[in-house]
């Protein structure tokens, strides 16, 4: 609605200004480097959070951090790490930056929309990190927010901090909904000639889908953040029940914590894959690309990110197998979990015959992208073992969890991140990273984070306890995991440290960089052929480009060059097998 | 100008065609976003109400025993969708766009009428002693047809811009300010039936015996 608006003015949303081009910008590249800046920094935050927990845990009491302090990181760092760091890089971010670029779009659909999504999205980041200052600080609740203890007392930050908490998920739900719209109607009604749906590159899929999992679990975010706000503002019952604190009864009576729990894990499932999926197809097509060799099983790799999408929506309640529910629940739940298991190790097998025989570049987008394939394959493989209900049961909330879903669900996706920022950067900068500095931080991420997650599952097998802030005195947790511990600070503290290698990186390669040219890794798709690099406002210039193949000719025997850019009529090379299928 | 057609100043008409049906899928995604929170808060509203506390509204002696009022904004609400669905199949006789506004006027002050009317139930809720936090029925309540009226509102956001669109179409008849409103209208009355439909959905639970929450709750295995 908002873009036939700006049909009446002829040039409504060319920006003019410094402030219309680089602060109230429709353009939907400036407002995806505006997300991925904000994400990026508040990141850095909950970074920051999670190595003075660890200081905590491995050198007790050598930082001034109490109880609350030490849950407070907790759940802001949780909390952070999930929703404002990866949900808005992802989405926000690369499928702001990528969608109109990869379909041949010169905006996305709704600009005006998209630019409000952006400062719906700073708003509440602006919100969640008010309750740092304000009496009582940040929740402490663990960041699944589980009432009755969210909002009663004795749990840190029940004065504010859970309001603020709330208030900013709700803001950030309705950002997330105004950006979702855009990227499912660009991908649906804005592709350039040629473009079908099955030329799309895999990326394009990863986040449709993704989003369209975003348009229907974030209203359980929403049902339950406002009625737990309700419980806790007027005192209403939706989730509380009759209880006592400190020795008084409550106005309470009624509630259910377990619908609270079933409303956040039907969102926060498919919030895994909200996640993950564009990470599949970020890191499809980074492998595509420097293997030098089309995506093995396209057709595969589309359908099985949709089935993915679909299972995520009825495997939720493996998160719950402790909350006294009906066994033969959870005995559904485990079965759905492990079904899902298929189209994932699919995808696997996929990018590993990708590989194979392919002529593999060792760029640093490469090494983050072989980094993804081993570290979501060791995440995933522990989560077959949570996902049934008697090895979960005694591994519950354990170290093992912590590890495993740090390793599926925080470095796997993080490793595409910094893959996908190293392969784009130039497009986006004009300029190249610097190659040494990356490969530098490259190995130190990969190698830490396996220093750190690997001993983690050990420590968790022996029955360490997660979200205890000290675990002195405890006769059955042997001195060797104390140890262990300390050594784990220690290399998450390295980790933390060398992240300064890549902020470096990429504020000093924006102006000191090696020039990069239009397309520095000979990449087919449709993103790397604009007149101009960073691509101007409007991408294409006076026409837009048609697209005859699919993203994914690399290799073509008989070619001048060793790959075919999608805009590449079929009369000037043969179009590729896959191609022709679609 | 620049825009997602294929030549840089475009054929205008063809352009907005393309505007329309953007916006339309736009809003068939928003809806079943709506959709999937208010399904959310149907399981919520059913899983509470098997909890013994819980205070049904349409108990003989509670206040939603006499749903008249309830039906008359419910009479109201399809009033607005009817007019838009007249609106919409009337714009497309360029020699009735007057009979258009009316109907998008009509629309409006109806919409506007359900949602004091909605109100005068609150009002009468609250002097009755029915607070939000005195049982969770009555936070339903509240929060559900509360909740409604905000997305009636939204609506209403564009509901404006398209009568200010057809009132400037009785001075200027040229083809591309008739498919721009043409498009705000269809878009209006998708919107409206579905919340009309919705409405209705929540009417019936919100007004429904506790012997068939009990029925739903044991058909969904809670």
């Amino acid at each position: 609605m908002a873009y036939a608006e700006d049909v009446e003015h002829d040039d409504l949303h060319q920006p003019r200004s410094f402030y219309s081009k680089y602060i109230w910008s429709q353009d939907h590249k400036v407002i995806a480097i505006q997300y991925s800046l904000t994400a990026i920094a508040v990141g850095l935050v909950a970074l920051v959070l999670s190595a003075m927990m660890r200081m905590q845990i491995g050198f007790p009491d050598s930082i001034d951090m109490d109880s609350t302090a030490y849950y407070q990181a907790m759940t802001m760092h949780g909390m952070i790490m999930v929703i404002y760091l990866l949900t808005a890089l992802f989405l926000g971010g690369f499928g702001n930056y990528l969608i109109p670029l990869m379909v041949g779009a010169r905006d996305m659909v709704f600009p005006f929309v998209n630019m409000l999504s952006y400062w719906f999205y700073l708003l509440s980041v602006i919100v969640l990190l008010c309750s740092f200052f304000v009496p009582g600080g940040p929740t402490g609740a663990g960041w699944t927010l589980y009432p009755p203890q969210a909002i009663s007392s004795g749990t840190p930050g029940t004065e504010w901090g859970i309001i603020l908490m709330l208030v900013s998920l709700i803001i950030f739900i309705i950002a997330a909904t105004m950006g979702g719209l855009n990227y499912v109607t660009t991908v649906l009604q804005a592709r350039t000639h040629g473009m079908t749906l099955f030329r799309m590159p895999l990326t394009v899929w990863g986040i449709f889908i993704a989003t369209i999992l975003a348009l229907l679990a974030f209203p359980a975010l929403f049902v339950s953040g406002i009625m737990m706000l309700l419980d806790k503002i007027i005192g209403t019952s939706f989730f509380m029940p009759e209880m006592f604190s400190f020795g008084s009864q409550l106005e309470y009576k009624g509630g259910s914590p377990i619908l609270f729990q079933h409303l956040f894990w039907f969102f926060g499932h498919p919030e895994v894959y909200i996640v993950a999926l564009p990470a599949f197809g970020l890191v499809s097509d980074l492998i595509s690309v420097h293997a030098r060799k089309c995506i093995f099983g396209y057709r595969m790799m589309v359908w099985a990110i949709v089935a993915i999408g679909v299972l995520s929506f009825i495997v939720w309640a493996h998160h719950m197998y402790v909350s006294g529910m009906n066994p033969y629940f959870g005995f559904f739940f485990a079965i759905t979990t492990l079904v899902i298991a298929v189209p994932t190790a699919l995808k696997v097998y996929n990018w590993t015959l990708t590989l194979w025989h392919g002529n593999i570049q060792l760029s640093v987008p490469m090494l983050f992208s072989l980094a993804f394939i081993v570290t979501f394959l060791v995440g995933g493989l522990t989560g077959l073992f949570l996902g049934n209900v008697v090895v979960d049961i005694p591994l519950s909330d354990t170290y093992f969890v912590v590890a495993h879903f740090h390793m599926v669900m925080g470095v796997a996706p993080i490793l595409v991140v910094f893959g996908a920022i190293y392969h784009w950067y130039p497009k986006i900068t004009g300029r190249m990273l610097n190659d040494s500095i990356g490969k530098l931080h490259f190995w130190i991420t990969f190698l830490g984070t396996y220093l750190i997650y690997f001993p983690m599952h050990y420590i968790g097998l022996q029955g360490m306890p997660r979200r205890y802030y000290l675990f002195e005195d405890y006769q059955f947790i042997p001195d060797s995991a104390h140890s262990l511990n300390a050594f784990i600070t220690v290399v998450a503290i390295l980790v933390a440290i060398a992240q300064l290698l890549f902020l470096f990186n990429l504020f000093y390669s924006a102006f000191r960089g090696k020039p990069a040219g239009s397309n520095p890794w000979r990449a087919a798709s449709l993103e790397w052929l604009t007149p101009d690099t960073p691509p101007k406002h409007g991408n294409w210039g006076p026409s837009l480009p048609v697209v005859h193949r699919w993203a994914y000719d690399y290799g073509v025997p008989d070619q001048a060059e060793d790959y075919v850019p999608q805009t590449t009529s079929a009369d000037l090379a043969p179009v590729h097998e896959g191609d022709k299928l679609a | 100008m620049y825009t997602n057609s294929n030549t840089l100043y475009l054929n205008e008409d063809k352009d907005l065609l393309q505007r329309a049906k953007m916006a339309k899928t736009g809003l068939y995604f928003l809806m079943a976003a709506v959709s999937s929170m208010f399904l959310l808060f149907l399981i919520s509203y059913i899983l509470r109400s098997q909890v013994s506390d819980w205070q049904a509204l349409s108990q003989p002696w509670q206040p939603l025993s006499n749903t008249a009022q309830l039906w008359f904004n419910s009479a109201l609400l399809a009033v607005a969708s009817i007019a838009l669905e007249y609106a919409r199949r009337n714009i497309k006789d360029p020699d009735n766009s007057k009979l258009t506004r009316d109907c998008l006027l009509l629309a409006y002050a109806a919409t506007v009428a359900f949602l004091i009317g909605q109100l005068l139930v609150w009002k009468k809720l609250v002097a009755m002693g029915f607070m939000a936090s005195s049982n969770v029925a009555n936070a339903f309540f509240y929060l559900l047809t509360g909740l409604h009226g905000l997305h009636l509102i939204g609506g209403l956001v564009v509901l404006t811009i398209a009568t200010y669109r057809c009132s400037q179409l009785t001075r200027e008849l040229q083809e591309p300010s008739r498919l721009r409103t043409k498009s705000s209208i269809e878009l209006c009355a998708t919107y409206w039936h579905f919340l009309l439909l919705l409405w209705l959905g929540l009417f019936a639970l919100l007004t429904g015996s506790p012997e068939s929450y009990a029925a739903i709750a044991k058909f969904c295995g809670f």
